[in-house]
Formats: structure tokens, sequence, C-alpha cells
């Protein structure tokens, strides 16, 4: 499959929508079980109180060559609750789902929140949110992953390995499956119950070349291979096995392609590239409790603060720039009914038209912007790991909207004198506001006279947030647009993931600089 | 003590015996975890959120010949368990064989490493809110914004297997970490501590002082071109680049001909000389800032073992498979490391006094990597870059990115002081290996553009 009809296809399955959705059943004694942690919370003293109940079934499937290394199955269940009391949060969760635990766990929570008073000065605000008596969701998956066979999953990866290794030069192959079904139950007593049944999944494979006289080596990853909240029938349409040759190719290529002048590249960055650009340099700046400082000591702050000074005054780039915040592509990782504030996301735009318009809020965010902005409710971007973990602001899909022309990649390439085209993500380094940033990518190739005149390796490019966006003079339409995501995007402390999805046209950015990484391995 | 801070010896026998009791399978091996995972956060001189997680899981892996397959469950009464080991027969059934699946370990012998502590057990959420305002109003009466967090961990690991080997390690492990802020945004400062033991962490006042002291230095900063910089690492960012050295010490990918360590032609670089001569990196379990499991997933003892002695190549991780395929001693790299120099071990404010012109560096972040060939990373310095002259820092100057190897940076040394226990994970939690450095001093360190971040 060459790299047109891949696009295709994946835009085809990004597209889907009409699916039957089975919806997922409320189990009666959870729902009796949530509803008593409202109450004993409430009785201890919560002003308010959430609880979530989370069964998370999750599966690898690893391979190397023509065997196996990992076949791992696993199971968690368990419920944590949230309380406000005295204006303060408390968070308490444990794995024994009975009555009795349900009552100390609920006042543990209340205890917490009453002993964090001592520290506190601002007491918590809750924006409100409309009731949500009987809410159901689930993921718009084909096929549950989880009823294919091992045998079936296992075949797929060890053609996929067989293929990569009929390339000469291809020494090495690792692949993997991943799967995981989130079966969530959320009752709060702002009158909100949900349940929701959430799936994601994640084929892999890593070809490695290797030139042992020259001590060379490369890898090539699927980096056109998208992790997805879809089921088994993603897995079928990324075809591992009929792209790992190319793939493998690619990898051999590697060892021999051109060490990369430093200089300044017109670069055009491919969908499954840039997604990963998107994420850094635009999602998590724009994340709110970043802006205001509560991810100081490990994730960082945002060059986009304060948000008086933010707010339609910040130009992040063109005119035709327009980036929008959502939890509802089909497909995307970040895909759901509510959120785990209980709020049903909104689609809305982050940047308008080249101007910051807004941040990705949760319930107890909002009242920092509402004399900003005048707006009272969230944007539903609350989210938790697990039920073992307090729920906090986590982004949505975040996407850059396709151009007005329906231009595409060969397009964006015809019209570039001299410039890198870059597929697939690589290394990827910013710092904790969000401007210097340096990234990688899978395959490179030398742009001259609006063609490709060969591979090129040992390539990153450094640039500073604004002055990358601003430098973007070209876009993709309509039928350009792809989604990648990354599965596990570390944030809070401590650490939790959270899986995500970015939407975006090839695009085109001039004049950037361009260093080698080779550190002289090729001149040896 | 707490409530519950893991599963005892005795009871995580018992679990795991269910467990054996119920296997039809030609060997299984249980492996069980159990923990009281306590945190408080808190930023602008306030607690933010908190939470107590109470958790114990299994691991069944059970085998029929050469066919293996892994089920985990928190799942723990006796519906719960049986469903986990039929699963994982289940699979293993289906599995296709593995070549390189080893038989399970007979009883071994663990040393027992005393790395559980009551003091940190026993920091719940009134202690850790104590913490937290205790830092807080250190930042508060400076006028800054402290962020930060207290976590720690009290737990148990045990792993058994139908050969008759058993071992358990109960362990804590608490670290606090502290940002501050100047409220306009142009200072910030860092300090962090982790130990297993609460006590022989540093107090919350005066981690909060340290980062106060930073964030009203880097206030003032002002800008410096980025190149090649004599450096002084401070404890913290030396533990950041050398993990990535540490976790680059296997013998597989070396012997496979893709990485650093692989001798060109094949084979790799043991008994070659790779880092200056001053510098032994070891792993030991005793070690008592290092308190690390005394053994491996699989139950493997893991012992004292010198990674690189000296500046040579000592040993690399061997994994059983790889070491009987190679005909060595199989070689676990568990837990922690530390790197320790010869000689003197002068502290910080010594190591600053002998450098004519340099910077110092308080930590790095967002580190990745960049070529696999050469141990090239890239990240960007954070919360503290001040420039020496004459012995004495003279000012704060702005943030930079470096493209570096630590194995560069190891051969540039200039010199190394007194190894201490870090917080050396990114993100500043509990998770991460456990690591003891020195601060260093590195010569032509390379940093490639400024970061305007604060």
């Amino acid at each position: 499959m060459d790299r047109r009809d891949f696009v295709q296809t994946a835009a085809g399955v990004v597209a889907l929508s009409s699916l039957k959705l089975k919806l997922p059943q409320a189990d009666p004694s959870i729902k009796d079980l949530c509803m008593r942690a409202l109450a004993t919370a409430k009785s201890a003293g919560a002003s308010y109180a959430d609880i979530r109940v989370a069964r998370t079934r999750s599966q690898a499937v690893n391979t190397r060559e023509q065997q196996i290394t990992n076949l791992s199955d696993g199971e968690t269940y368990g419920f944590g609750i949230r309380v406000l009391a005295q204006g303060a949060w408390g968070f308490a969760a444990s794995r024994d789902l009975t009555p009795a635990e349900i009552d100390r766990v609920a006042r543990l929570a209340v205890t917490q929140a009453k002993a964090n008073r001592r520290a506190l000065r601002r007491p918590v605000q809750l924006a409100p949110t409309p009731p949500v008596k009987d809410g159901r969701w689930r993921s718009p998956i084909e096929t549950d992953p989880f009823e294919i066979s091992i045998e079936e999953k296992v075949a797929l990866l060890l053609r996929a390995n067989a293929e990569a290794l009929k390339v000469s030069g291809a020494r090495f192959v690792t692949s993997s499956l991943a799967f995981v079904r989130d079966q969530k139950t959320y009752a709060s007593t702002d009158d909100i119950f949900t349940v929701q049944d959430v799936y994601r999944c994640f084929p892999q494979m890593n070809i490695t070349a290797v030139d042992t006289s020259r001590g060379l080596f490369e890898n090539r990853i699927s980096a056109e291979v998208a992790p997805m909240g879809l089921g088994w029938e993603w897995v079928l349409k990324s075809d591992l096995p009929g792209n790992a040759p190319r793939w493998a190719e690619e990898a051999v290529q590697k060892l021999t392609a051109k060490s990369v002048e430093p200089g300044k590249y017109d670069l055009i960055l491919e969908p499954h590239h840039l997604f990963l650009t998107i994420h850094e340099s635009i999602a998590h700046p724009t994340e709110l409790d970043r802006a205001l400082g509560f991810e100081a000591n490990y994730a960082g702050t945002s060059f986009l603060a304060p948000p008086e000074n933010v707010l339609n005054k910040v130009r992040y780039g063109p005119e035709f720039m327009n980036i929008q915040g959502d939890r509802s592509q089909p497909g995307s990782l970040s895909a759901c009914g509510w959120d785990d504030d209980g709020v049903a996301p909104e689609t809305y735009l982050i940047i308008k038209n080249g101007i910051v318009v807004d941040y990705q809020t949760t319930r107890d965010q909002v009242a920092w912007l509402t004399p900003i902005t005048g707006r009272k409710t969230s944007h539903g971007t609350c989210y938790a790991e697990s039920w073992a973990d307090v729920q906090f602001q986590r982004m949505p899909n975040v996407s850059l909207l396709p151009g007005e022309r329906d231009l595409k990649v060969d397009d964006l390439i015809a019209a570039t004198d001299n410039g890198i085209y870059i597929v697939g993500r690589g290394s990827y380094s910013i710092d904790q506001q969000r401007y210097n940033f340096q990234f990688g990518g899978q395959v490179f190739y030398e742009v001259k006279g609006g063609k490709i005149t060969g591979m090129l390796k040992d390539v990153a490019y450094q640039s500073r947030t604004p002055d990358f966006w601003n430098a973007m003079d070209m876009i993709g339409g309509k039928s350009s647009y792809l989604m990648n995501g990354t599965f596990t995007d570390g944030k809070g402390q401590p650490g939790q993931v959270n899986a995500v999805s970015h939407g975006t046209p090839p695009a085109r950015f001039k004049g950037i600089n361009v260093i080698n990484t080779g550190q002289g391995m090729n001149r040896g | 003590m707490a409530e519950f801070s893991g599963l005892t010896r005795a009871a995580a026998r018992e679990l795991c015996e269910r467990v054996l009791a119920l296997s039809k399978s030609e060997g299984c091996q249980v492996n069980v975890n159990s923990s009281a995972n306590g945190n408080t956060r808190y930023a602008r001189n306030e607690v933010t959120t908190t939470g107590d997680t109470d958790n114990a899981t299994v691991m069944v892996s059970s085998r029929f010949g050469k066919r293996a397959a892994s089920v985990g469950t928190n799942l723990l009464d006796d519906a719960g368990l049986a469903r986990a080991v039929e699963t994982s027969e289940r699979l293993a059934k289906l599995a296709p064989e593995n070549p390189e699946l080893m038989p399970l370990l007979p009883a071994q012998v663990y040393t027992d490493v005393p790395a559980f502590s009551e003091a940190t057990a026993n920091l719940d959420a009134v202690r850790r809110a104590d913490a937290v305002r205790s830092a807080s109003s250190e930042s508060n009466r400076a006028g800054l914004m402290a962020a930060g967090l207290v976590h720690r961990v009290a737990g148990a690991q045990a792993v058994a297997n139908s050969a008759g080997l058993f071992g358990y390690h109960a362990s804590t492990t608490i670290v606090h970490t502290v940002t501050v802020r100047s409220p306009d945004g142009k200072g910030s400062g860092w300090a962090g501590t982790a130990h297993n033991d609460w006590g022989r962490a540093t107090p919350a006042t005066q981690l909060a002082t340290r980062a106060v002291r930073k964030a009203h230095g880097t206030r003032a900063s002002t800008p410096l071109d980025p190149g090649k910089y004599t450096v002084v690492l401070e404890p913290t960012a030396a533990g950041n680049l050398v993990s990535l050295l540490a976790f680059a010490l296997n013998a597989r990918q070396a012997d496979e001909g893709r990485s650093f360590f692989s001798k060109r032609g094949g084979g790799n670089k043991i008994g070659e000389k790779v880092v200056d001569e001053r510098v032994t990196i070891l792993s030991d379990p005793q070690d008592p800032d290092l308190l690390t499991a005394p053994f491996t997933g699989e139950g493997q003892p893991v012992g004292r073992t010198l990674w690189i002695e000296n500046g040579v190549l000592k040993s690399l991780a061997y994994d059983r498979f790889w070491a009987e395929k190679q005909g060595v001693k199989p070689t676990p790299f568990a837990g922690g490391y530390r790197l320790q120099g010869s000689g003197a071990a002068p502290s910080l404010e010594e190591l600053i006094k002998g450098v004519e012109r340099g910077l110092l560096v308080t930590r790095f972040w967002y580190i990745r990597g960049v070529d696999q060939r050469t141990l090239l990373y890239t990240g960007i310095t954070r919360d503290g870059v001040f420039l020496i002259e004459r012995g004495e820092v003279s000012r704060a100057v702005n943030n930079f990115r470096f493209n570096e190897s630590p194995i560069a940076m190891l051969n540039n040394l200039v010199a190394v002081g007194r190894p201490e226990r870090v917080s050396s994970s990114e993100s500043g939690d509990v998770g991460g290996p456990a690591v003891v450095v020195p601060p260093l001093v590195v010569k032509d360190f390379s940093f490639t553009s400024v970061s305007e971040a604060v």
C-alpha cells in the first residue's frame, strides 16, 4: 500500500459514524453503591461528592522476529470518591467494592478534605452543570478486540514481522497490539448518573536495520498507524503485514541516507508528524491549570499567561489557523459522552483565525475565567487515568482544522523550492512553558524545486512556538485531514496518563532552523 | 502504623499459595504487589488535590512447555483468582512457543533489605497537609508561589512459583518536590528530596527555603548565548542524565549491534574504558541510601553489581536467556544505582569555588532520546541556571536546550562531588529508580539554543 492509499484508508475509518451502537447497561447493585457513597459523604459533611466505579481490562501481545515475548491480560476494578468539604477537595479510593468499604472510603475522603482546609486559601468553586438522569455512551467500535482469539492476534503480528524480515538488511523487528476497555459508572450529588464503555487500541511495529561493519543502525516505527478509540477493525485497517515491507525498506535506506546539512529550510509536515507538534506546542499550553500555575512542579506552566493578557489578544498563527477542542470526533481517543466531572464535552474553538480565544477547562477552574470571558460552565475536559486516581484537567482532542482550499501534501511539496518533507513522529522535547522545542521524525526527504530528490537523516528542527506557528504559510484541505494521537500522555503528580487524538492536515512552515543530530556518526 | 501499608509477609505468602493451589499448569509464577499510596498536591501556596488509594494486585503467569501467558487482577476473592488462573492457562495454551522462555527458578536465598519506614507509612493526610503548610508559608512570606507534591507509598511485593520459590520485600518511599515561582512569572526555583525514610528526607521548610532562594535569584536573570560551557550539575541534574546511561546498560542490545555499548564488528564493550577513570557506577540493594528489592520479578536474586569501575565497563545487564546463550552469569539491573567518584568528594559549594567560568544547573526536563548510537539526548534546563565567575555564583541566566550524551559528559569530567539520594525522575513523584549521585563538574557541555521559558 503506498502512502496515498494508506491516507485514504485511514480517512475512511475516521469518517465512520453511522454504526448502530449497543449502549452499556447499568448494574443496579453498582448504582446502589454509588448512591450510598454520595449519601455517606454528605452525612459526613461533604457539600459535594462524586464517585467513579471502574473496571478496566487491558491486553498486550508483544512479539519479536518469529516469537512471542509477552502475552498478558489485566483487569483492575475499584472505586474513587471525591468530595468537597469546607471548600477543599478530598479523594480516596479502594479496590474493595463492598458497602462497608464504600462508607469507610467516603468518610476518609471527607476527613482528608477537612485536613486540607488547614493549607487552603481560596475555597474551590464548582461551576454549575445540568443534571444527567441516566447517561449511556459507548465507543463506536465494530468488533470487540477482546472477542478476537489470541491465535489470530499473534498470527497477524508474526506475519507482519516475517514480511519485514524479507527485506534485505532488516535485522530485527518488534510488534505489538494493545487493547484497553474502560467500563465506568459515574454519579455525583449534582444529580448525574452515567455509564460509559470506552475502548482503545494501538497496533505498533518497530523495524531495525543494522550495518555492523560501520557500527550503524536505524529504526523505522509504524508512525502512520495511530492509536484509536476503535476496536479490532482498526487493527485490520492498519494492515501491519501490508505496510511492513515499506517500513523495513525505509529503515534500510536510512542507513545510507544523506546526513542533513544544518540550516534554515521550509518544512512540509504531514499529519502523522504534525499531530505531535500540535500536541506539545498548542494543546499543552492552552490547558488552563498550567496557565494558572497548578502544574508548575512537573508538567510546567504556560507562556499563555495570565489569561487576561492572552484571551482575544495573543496571535498564535496566521489568519487561516483554527484550533478546535472536542471529545466527539468518531474513533478519537478522547471521545466520551461525559467527562469525569459529569459534563457533556463541548466542541469549541481554542484558536480562532489565529487568535487565542479560549482554554481547556474543568468545573473547578471556570471561576478563574468568568471575570474575563463571562462564561460560567466547563468545556468538559476532566479526566482520571483510573479509579485509583483523582480527576483533573486533561486535554481533549486538540486539532488543526483544514484550510478552505482542498490542497494535498503533494501540492505543498510542489510549491516548495528548498525544503524537507517529514513523515511520522520521532524524538520530541519542549520546555516547561512550551516555547522552545525540538522535534525529529521517522523519515525525511529533501525537497528541491518542488520535487522529492532523496532521503535525509539526522534531522531535527528547533523553534519557538509563536515563531513556528506564525511561519505556517500553507495548509492542506479537508481530504488531507487525518488523526493520530498519543496513548500515554503524562501530566499531574503522581503522574497520570491520558490518551488523546489530534487531527490535522499537512502544513508548510517557512524558514525553520534544522540541526544535524548525527554527532559525526556518519563520517566514521 | 498506618491502617494499610501493604500485605504482610504472611498475607502475601497465603495469597501466593492460594493462587498456586488453583494452578493446573506445568509451571506457575505469582507476583503480588500491594500498596497504600498517599499524596497531597499544592499550588499557589495552598493545597489543591489529594488522594489515598489502597490496592493489591496479583499477576499469574502460567506455562505449558515453552508456552506462557500472564493475567493480572486486583479481584482477590476466590472467584477473581480462579478466573485469573484459568484465563492465564487458557491463553498460555493458545500462545505459540517462546523459545526464550527460561525454566522457573527454584527456591532462592535473599538478603533482607530494611526498606520499610514506619515514619513514612504513617504520613497521613494531616501530616502531609502540615508539610504543605510549612512549605507554602515559607514561599508566601517571601511573596512567591509554591507548587509541589508530597507523595508516599508504603507497600510490599512478593514473588512465588510452583518450583518452590518465595520472595517478599516491604518498602516505603517518600518524595517531596517543590517549585517556587514569582507571581510575575519571572523567577522559578526548585528543590526536591527522596528517601525510604521520611525522617531522612529534607524537611519541608528547608526544602522550600532552597526553592525560594532560587526563585528570587532567577527573577533578575540576564541573557546568555548558547554554546559549550563548563557546567556544575547539581545532584538532581546529574541524576537526570546519568540515569539515561544506566538504562542503556543492556547486553543483548549491545550484542545485537544496536547500542552505544556495541562493539564495531560485533560483540560489546565490556572491558573497555567508556568514561573518565574517576567514575564508578554500581547497584547494591543493601546500600543504605538505595534499599531496593533484593530480587527481580521472576525471583532472580539482585546483588551488588559494578557496572562501570574506574571508567571501565565491567558489566552489562543479562537476562537469564541471553546469559545462557552467551555463556555468562545472569546479571539483572533492578532497583537503582549509585555513581561515585574516586578520591575526595567535595561539596557542591566547594565544586563551585573551583570553577573559573561556568554554569550551575538545578535540573533538566523533558529529556528525550535523539540518537541511540551515541546516547544523544535533548532536553531543557529549568528552575535555575546561574553563571559562575571566578568561583562564585554571579548572576542568573536564561534557560537552555541541550543536545548532549551522558557518555560524552562523563568523558568531559572535571570534578566529582559528594553523592546523595535524589528525586531524579522528571515527574517528581515516587516513580523511577532509587538514584544516588554526586554533583558533577563537566566541561564542553553542549547547549544548542536558548529557552525563554522560566
